[in-house]
This record gives C-alpha cells, structure tokens and sequence, in this order.
C-alpha cells in the first residue's frame, strides 16, 4: 500500500539532494538544476496531499501542481538567458566568479 | 458471411482463452497480465511488420514518382529488398569512435525507439480494442514527440562530432518550435469533442456521422505540416539530409544502430500517419462499412493511405532551410493555430450552449473550409511581400566605429 | 490503490528518481547532470501516474522534460567549455551535512503529523477537473500565470539579445 508517508520521504529526501546541488556546485546551471529538482519534489508533495488528505476540493493539489509547474518554466526560462547573458559580458559561469558586488 | 465475419474479428478463440485461463487459475491478475501481453505482441508485431513494408513501400513509390523502377531484384518485384537491408545492416562491422561518449554512445538508438513504440498504445483499432484507453490520450502523444527529440539530442552529443551536434540542435530547435503548433492544432478535436482519449474522439465521429477534418481543414493542414517537420522528413529533413550535413545525428553511427534511426523514423510516420487517421479522419468507423468489414482493417488502411500521402511528400517537394523551416512555424502556423483554436472556441460554445444537433457540423465545416481559404491566402500574401525592403540590421560585421579618413589625395606619395 | 503493481511501481520509480537526482550531483560532466536530471523529471512523472495525477503527469512530461531540458541543454552548450564541469565547491561536505539534517527535520514532521488521511479513488477525470477548477475558483491565477509567462519569454529574449555585447 503506497501511503501518504512514504510519498514524504521521497519528496523530502529529492528535496534535500536538490537542495544540496544548489548550494553546492560552481556552474550557474548547476545550481539551476538543483532549484529544478526542488520544485519537482514540493510537486511531489502536493500532488500526494491531493490524492491522501481530507479536503474540501481535492483537486486543488494537483491545480497548485500545475501552476507550479508553468512558474518553474519561466523561471528557468529567464534564469537561463541570465546565464548566458552573463557568459558574454564577463566571459564565465563560475558563480565564484562573479564578485563585482562584494565589499 | 455475417457470422464467419464476426467470428474473425471478435477473436472469440482468445476470449475463450482467457475465461479458460480464469477459471483454471482463478486469479484475475495472471489473466490479465495474459491480455495485456497478447495485446502487446499484437501491436508490436504490426509495428514491426510495418517497418518492414514501409522500407518496401518508400523505395518503390519514390521510385516511381521519380520515373523509374523501384528495387526490383530481391524478390517478387522487390519485396524481400526489407529482409535484405536488415541482413546488410546486420552485418556491418559495429564501429564506436574513439572519443565519443562511451555508454551514452549506445543508448540513443534504443531511446529513440521507445516513444514510437509507446504511440501505438493509444490507437482504437475497433469499439473494444483499445490497448490503453488513456483520459489524456492525445496530451500523451505530444509528450512522446518531445521525448523523441531529446533522444536524438543524446546521439548527436554523443558522437562527438562538430556536424553531427549541429544536426542535432537543429532538431530540437525544429522540434521544440513545430511542437506549438501541433498542440494547438490537436486541441481543435479535443474542444470538439471533449474529451482527450482517443477512443472518445473516434467515437464522436462514429455516432455523429462527420469525420473532424471536413469540420476542421485547418488544423489537419496544421498537423500535417508540424508533424512532418517533427519527423524530420522531406521537406524538413534538412537536420540528416546528406548533401547537407553529412546525414547529421546519425553520422557516426553505423551497422544496425543506423538502422534502428531509420526504423523508428518510418515507425514515427506510421505513428503520425494514425494520430491523423483517428483524430480527424475517423479512425475505424467508414460511415457504417466498419459493421461489415473488420473495423482494424479501415483503421490499418487509413494508416497506409496517410503514410502514401507523407510519402508523396517526400518525394515531391524540395528541402527547405532551417530558417524557412523556423519562420514558417513561428511566423504563420502559431497566428493560424491560434485564430483557429479563437473561432473553434467560438463554435463550440454556440453549439454546446444552444444545443443543436448534428446539422450544425456540415455548417460549421463550410465555415471553416472557407476561413481556411480566407486564412491562407492572407498570410501567403502578408509573409511574402516587401521583404527586402524591411531595414535590415548588419549581422556579420557589428557595429565597428570607423573614424572619418581624410580626403584621399593621389598627389602625395603612398600614404592614403 | 493497493494493486501490488501499483506499489512496486511506486518503489521502482522512487529508487530511478532518487539516484539520478544523486547522480546529478556526482558525475563529472555538466551535459550527464542535465541528461541524469532528465531522467529524475522523467520518474517524478512516474510517481505522479501512481498517485492518479495523470494529467499532471503528463504536463511534467511535456514541460520539465521536454522543454526546460531542452532550455538547459541550450545554455549548456552556449557557455564556455572549460566552465562545464559539474565541480562542486571546496565546502561541499558541511553542505551535504546542512542538507542531510534538513531533510531529517522534514522526513520528522512529515511523518509526526497526524494528516487527515482518506482513503479510496477521489477524482473523476482529472484533466476535466483541473480544467474547472482553473476557471472556476482559480481563473485570476491562471490569467496571472499567462501573464508572467509573457513576461518571462519577453525579458529573457531582452537579456539575450546580441545588442548587450557594449554594454560591458
């Protein structure tokens, strides 16, 4: 029987990996990658609670789902020609680099 | 007739199977893991056996749209050259280059094949022979294609070579710009009809006695076109074309993996060729012949007669480029697939509301064939004038800041 | 939904999703991370047809791996290659400690929480229903959403254009 607690963990630990290759990586889309894989897994946990929990309109988790879904699409979108527009002015997607607002 | 008809069709050895099954077992689990392999096996082996004859059927009309025999040597007019290309493929030397990719390097070929056999699932070859009777049938197919596309992204990175990673950007650009249209032009049915499966839409079409493409001309066109282009296919191939890039993605591969490439896209044209067969054209119901004839049959000649069609496609136009290819998706079928999805939206709500019967069809099918036309026409005439003499940006040379030379004066020696 | 298929699917998937996402983190070249995450959208789709979010399931699909991962492959191959190594920082490793314990505390309130739980099928159609709900209470979102898409596309076609190069 899938359980609601079991669609938690997996949701959590995604959430923690994501969560994880955010902070950790140097490349700019790297740390996009892991803001993806975060998204992904509240969806997870949303969708779960659509299907497991007491409410007056079920169907609201899997709406919220979508919407997140449409917000991470342009989110990327614009994360993405940030990164390239940050390629051609300062020739690097290193994050380490990118200190021009540092004291 | 009637009854050795039915008997045929109904494939009642296998119903008596399967209730043999159950009884014996008593578990409705096995029983069902049985139909659904049995169906499986079904599909696949048309689809297999359709590859075989779409090699056959492609080389032979291409050949005589293009005035000359087809292959004509291998067997009775040619149709063992199929069983004769496998061999050949088979038994190339398998070659992996060197600095291509390693285990990414293999799986392509078999990524590519998956959706297309995945698309087979969704078909209604008659009333009650739906492998899966998906709610979201038709949002399902569009997925698959854009899978498709990051599969052939996967060869063309992982072969390692300039022109082949070129083939294959260029095919997800087409791909990811021929998908808009498609989901615009698929959701004319879906509004018509109301209902994502494809069961459904066939249904509609049998009991309302008006197939969708007399009510919906421009999004068949649409579809049509997009779906080409997803396919890469002549006049859209300019990605694997081989006077072009050098057969693009697939370049370093070779033997059966090559092989595999060309299957699924002669696969992925049976597949679009019954996307266009069931949405708009029917599917298995032929105005009431399907209580006579086995209603697979129409469906499976329907297929044919579509695939005959992106056949004679192919062998009539000429390629076009990447940037008439792109312009012609994003300038003129995005406007025309939107317009259309406003005035069938329009439709739909009137007859819905005022709940008409099916008179209103062969109503809303004249006006649609003649916004179709009206359509047409204006974009043809609005893409295709004064082009040159839009002020063009230089793009080759950016904008450099030449400082004003003095007058050159021939007197003086060389300097000027 | 306690078909037994329903339950190794659910685990299968879990297991897919959970190492590729890992594999992301782990492997050497940027174009596999994007390739591995792929396959992590791909099973998170899975999980949502298990839990009967099909059409949710297919969005995800259609959008995370067909279009994001063709936006990133994209960026990917516009950047400079001697920036495409999946390197993680000199720090990672307090990192995957801070991101273990956060995980733990929500692995912990998630299953401490008494949730209201309900058992059996709950929708119908569930694209039908989605399609009502998003015109019905949730019609100012859905308008709202179109929009910052429009802007999205327009602002990231601006950041991109070729006229930016003087700026510097």
């Amino acid at each position: 029987m899938i359980q609601l607690e079991h669609v938690l963990v997996v949701a959590a630990l995604l959430f923690s990996i994501g969560l994880f290759i955010a902070l950790s990586r140097r490349n700019a889309i790297g740390i996009l990658m892991g803001i993806e894989l975060m998204l992904n897994s509240i969806n997870l946990n949303l969708i779960g609670f659509a299907r497991f929990v007491d409410s007056p309109r079920p169907i609201d988790g899997q709406v919220f789902a979508v919407f997140v879904i449409t917000i991470a699409a342009a989110e990327a979108a614009v994360a993405l020609a940030l990164a390239v527009s940050i390629y051609r002015l300062r020739q690097s997607v290193d994050v380490d680099k990118l200190t021009l607002l540092k004291w | 007739m009637r009854a050795v008809v039915a008997a045929w069709y109904d494939f009642d050895p296998f119903h008596e199977l399967y209730e043999w099954i159950g009884d014996v077992t008593s578990s409705e689990e096995l029983v069902y893991v049985i139909i659904a392999v049995v169906g499986a096996t079904g599909i696949l082996s048309f689809v297999g056996l359709g590859a075989l004859a779409n090699v056959w059927l492609e080389r032979k009309i291409i050949g005589r749209i293009q005035v000359r025999r087809g292959p004509n040597r291998v067997g009775p007019g040619g149709l063992l050259q199929p069983v004769a290309d496998a061999i050949k493929l088979i038994q190339k030397e398998v070659l992996q280059p060197r600095a291509s990719d390693g285990k990414l390097y293999n799986l392509p070929p078999i990524l590519v094949f998956i959706p297309a056999m995945l698309t087979f699932a969704v078909f209604a070859w008659a009333p009650d022979m739906v492998y899966a009777d998906l709610n979201v049938g038709v949002l399902y197919l569009l997925a698959l294609s854009s899978v498709t596309s990051l599969a052939i992204f996967m060869a063309g990175w992982a072969s390692n070579n300039k022109y082949a990673l070129l083939g294959a950007m260029r095919v997800i650009a087409m791909a990811v710009s021929y998908e808009i249209p498609m989901v615009l032009a698929l959701l004319a049915p879906v509004l018509f009809t109301g209902t994502m499966s494809i069961p459904g839409i066939v249904d509609f079409q049998r009991t309302n006695d008006i197939w969708l493409a007399f009510m919906l001309p421009l999004p068949v066109f649409i579809y049509a076109i997009s779906a080409t282009a997803e396919l890469n296919r002549t006049p859209a191939d300019i990605a694997e074309a081989e006077s072009e890039i050098v057969a693009g993605f697939h370049t370093e591969y070779s033997g059966m993996k090559f092989g595999l490439f060309y299957a699924v896209e002669l696969i992925n044209s049976l597949a679009v060729s019954g996307i266009l067969a069931s949405l708009f054209f029917g599917g298995y119901s032929l105005f009431g012949i399907d209580e006579y004839i086995p209603p697979w049959i129409i469906f499976i000649g329907k297929i044919y007669f579509f695939y005959f069609g992106l056949i004679w496609l192919r062998g009539t136009w000429p390629r076009l480029r990447i940037d008439q290819l792109m312009a012609f998706s994003w300038k003129m079928l995005i406007p025309l697939a939107l317009i259309n999805i406003a005035v069938v939206s329009a439709e739909v709500l009137i007859w819905r509301l005022n709940e008409f019967d099916s008179w209103i069809f062969w109503v809303y099918a004249l006006m649609n064939i003649v916004m179709m036309f009206v359509l047409l026409q204006f974009f043809f005439t609005m893409l295709t004038k004064n082009y040159y003499r839009l002020p063009r940006r230089a793009t080759l040379i950016h904008d450099v800041s030449v400082p004003s030379l003095p007058a050159p004066t021939f007197t003086q020696g060389g300097n000027a | 939904m306690d078909d037994t298929a329903v339950v190794v699917a659910f685990y299968v998937l879990a297991a897919i999703t959970l190492i590729s996402a890992l594999m992301v983190a782990v492997v050497r070249d940027l174009i596999h991370a994007v390739l591995f995450l792929i396959l992590s959208f791909i099973g998170v789709a899975g999980l949502y047809i298990t839990l009967s979010a099909d059409f949710v399931a297919v969005v995800q699909v259609l959008i995370y791996a067909g279009a994001i991962s063709v936006l990133m492959i994209f960026a990917v191959l516009l950047t400079p290659r001697s920036d495409r190594d999946n390197a993680a920082v000199s720090y990672a490793a307090p990192l995957s400690v801070l991101a273990g314990l956060l995980g733990a505390v929500i692995i912990f309130v998630g299953l401490d929480t008494d949730w209201r739980q309900v058992e059996g099928d709950r929708f119908g159609q569930t694209a039908a229903e989605i399609g009502q709900a998003l015109l019905d209470p949730y019609a100012l979102p859905f308008e709202v959403a179109s929009i910052v898409l429009v802007v999205a596309m327009i602002g990231a076609i601006i950041l991109v254009r070729p006229g930016n190069e003087e700026e510097a």
